[in-house]
């Protein structure tokens, strides 16, 4: 009970002070006196007093205008006035400017013992109403996924309504914006469940050895098929297949594919059987589809049979009220995963990541947290501790900002300089694969002599 | 801490009734496991008397308990049959320094009845213990207790005063253990 309050009682006369500081501190309040206006409000710079009695009568400052100035200093104090001079005048007035009540002195011990005690219940009440306002403040969850953004929000909700369906998903976004994460979600609230998720990366493979891993082969099917082998299509069946960086499939792929959409059948490379398939298809992208299709580049048809249940994931730097709830998600992951006793991030360290603009989104945060929760030689992961030295690219103010694509470029080649070029390390630096890393490359025409 | 006696003061203008005083002592050594002393001291001072209410300042009258006493008592209680207030309220039933040395009870409002009659002596006794266990309680740094059966609890009426029983609730027995240990008592 000890230590409600504080109370600060204001009253000029010392033995009223002390009188009604003893008899507060009894109820277990912590109690501080004020003989006058400007001690009292001097001391509510110091800290918050969320009741105050003042007497009315004081020389010099009266108690109405320590109100009016205490409401300015903390809105949220409660004034009670004491006053042995009542009118229904002082009474009015104390009350426009804002005082809680006002007692005429000498009040019943019960008078104040109830308004005092009463307050301490609201206000206590009102401080519990807005801690779980915030605790519920629209943070969003869809499966493992985390976000307080209303953009996630429309993600998550429409995510929800996919896996209610057996309709095909394509999934939109930078990468390492969390499509394969999502994809994975929707697999696991949809009818095929119990089923396996099957993911493949398109971008990964040759077209021929992609063909194959899709469709299986038979036995000398071409080169080296000593065996037949089932493709990830048939593996997939009860399931889920998740194709991703589906923008980089070749024409031939592409029209395979639009068969396996149309008819649900396929034959493996060099079979003539016809295989059946019930796999749910979510396919993901980085690339924009829809300039592919414009370019020519990617068939307007299996566009179309792809785009059935459209789902954008933007970027993590359109959604940065996201990265301390990413933060905090991922530090107490890396609790769990390292058994390291980690509570938190430090203020400075949070600054630094709301700072940087994120161009491997939540993978390259996640890989940033991991190293940070690695190093770290405290509970709470610091500045020091985050690989984050290179200057954020869109902290230059006043000047005119550069395209995202030459921002881009600008931090990868930073980051490869400072992996003396080596690929696999960038890649995980940046918080993307290597074959991503490649693309940029060779998108981004990047030497290494540059 | 000097002393380990618990003193019970009398400081009022009447004499107070020896059975009460023994009554008062031995449910005061129970409750706190000390033994007590007694003694009967002045008048308190005519500083401490309001004569436009003709009430004692409960505040003022502990300052002048604290100006006397012995260096052998651990705790003193002050009893006065006078009324007492603090300035901003109308009456008090007793004041104390919550973790202090000293506290003062008034038997004023214990001896009659809610109708005004006199009270019997198993009332007054009654109230009498409760308050000064009340106040003796605070003495060790107890605050006021939110059960309402507890004799830490606060007593704003004599009704409140008969409503609660003259023993300490379980977490109050259990803080003023903690409050003892912690003071090497």
């Amino acid at each position: 009970m000890k230590g409600k309050g504080p109370i600060l009682v204001v009253d000029d006369e010392e033995i009223v002070r002390d009188s009604l500081a003893s008899w507060l501190e009894e109820d277990g309040y912590q109690v501080e006196t004020a003989p006058d206006g400007p001690t009292a409000l001097g001391k509510m710079e110091q800290r918050a007093y969320p009741i105050m009695l003042v007497d009315l009568k004081m020389p010099g400052m009266d108690g109405l205008h320590v109100l009016t100035e205490a409401r300015k200093k903390q809105p949220d104090a409660a004034v009670i006035l004491m006053t042995a001079y009542a009118t229904v005048d002082t009474a009015v007035q104390a009350m426009k400017q804002g005082a809680h009540d006002y007692l005429v002195k000498p009040f019943e011990p019960e008078e104040l013992s109830q308004m005092v005690g009463h307050l301490t219940k609201d206000q206590a009440l009102r401080r519990e109403n807005i801690l779980l306002r915030k605790a519920l403040r629209r943070q969003f969850q869809f499966q493992d996924m985390v976000s307080k953004s209303p953009k996630m929000e429309t993600v998550f909700e429409l995510a929800r309504t996919a896996a209610k369906s057996h309709s095909t998903v394509l999934i939109l976004g930078e990468s390492g914006t969390g499509k394969e994460l999502l994809a994975r979600a929707i697999h696991s609230q949809s009818q095929q469940k119990n089923g396996p998720f099957v993911g493949v990366s398109c971008a990964a493979l040759a077209e021929n050895l992609l063909e194959s891993e899709l469709f299986g082969h038979e036995k000398g099917a071409f080169t080296g098929a000593v065996s037949a082998a089932r493709g990830k299509f048939e593996v997939a069946a009860g399931g889920t297949i998740f194709l991703d960086e589906i923008g980089d499939v070749s024409p031939k792929l592409q029209l395979d594919l639009l068969r396996v959409l149309e008819a649900r059948e396929f034959n493996r490379v060099g079979g003539s059987q016809v295989i059946k398939t019930d796999a749910r298809v979510i396919a993901a992208t980085n690339r924009d589809l829809k300039k592919h299709v414009e370019d020519g580049q990617f068939r307007e048809d299996l566009f179309y049979r792809l785009n059935v249940i459209r789902v954008t994931i933007p970027p993590l730097r359109e959604r940065k009220e996201d990265i301390p709830v990413l933060a905090e998600h991922f530090v107490s992951l890396f609790q769990t995963e390292m058994g390291k006793p980690l509570e938190g991030i430090s203020a400075e360290a949070l600054e630094l990541l709301m700072a940087y603009d994120w161009p491997g989104n939540v993978r390259e945060l996640r890989n940033v947290l991991e190293r940070g929760a690695v190093v770290a030689h405290g509970p709470i992961l610091t500045a020091l501790d985050l690989d984050l030295s290179l200057p954020a690219p869109s902290s230059s103010k006043g000047e005119p900002a550069d395209s995202l694509k030459e921002v881009e470029r600008r931090h990868i080649v930073a980051s490869l300089r400072q992996h003396n070029w080596n690929i696999s390390r960038t890649a995980k630096s940046l918080g993307i694969d290597r074959v991503t890393l490649y693309n940029k490359i060779k998108r981004y025409q990047i030497r290494e002599d540059e | 801490m000097d002393g380990q006696v618990i003193l019970l003061e009398w400081i009022g203008k009447r004499a107070i009734d020896d059975g009460l005083r023994d009554r008062v002592r031995q449910q005061i050594e129970a409750a706190f496991a000390l033994p007590t002393a007694f003694r009967v001291a002045n008048e308190p001072p005519a500083e401490t008397l309001d004569p436009r209410r003709a009430q004692r300042s409960s505040t003022k009258i502990l300052r002048w308990i604290l100006g006397h006493v012995p260096p052998w008592a651990a705790k003193v209680v002050g009893v006065t049959d006078a009324d007492l207030f603090i300035p901003a309220l109308t009456f008090v039933f007793g004041e104390a320094q919550v973790g202090g040395l000293a506290a003062v009870v008034s038997t004023a409002r214990l001896t009659q009845t809610y109708d005004g009659r006199p009270a019997s002596f198993g009332q007054v006794e009654g109230r009498l213990t409760k308050e000064c266990l009340h106040e003796l309680g605070h003495t060790f740094g107890l605050v006021h207790c939110p059960e309402a059966g507890c004799v830490m609890s606060r007593s704003n009426s004599v009704l409140d005063v008969d409503r609660k029983r003259a023993a300490f609730c379980r977490d109050c027995r259990q803080r003023l253990r903690e409050l003892k240990e912690k003071r090497g008592e």
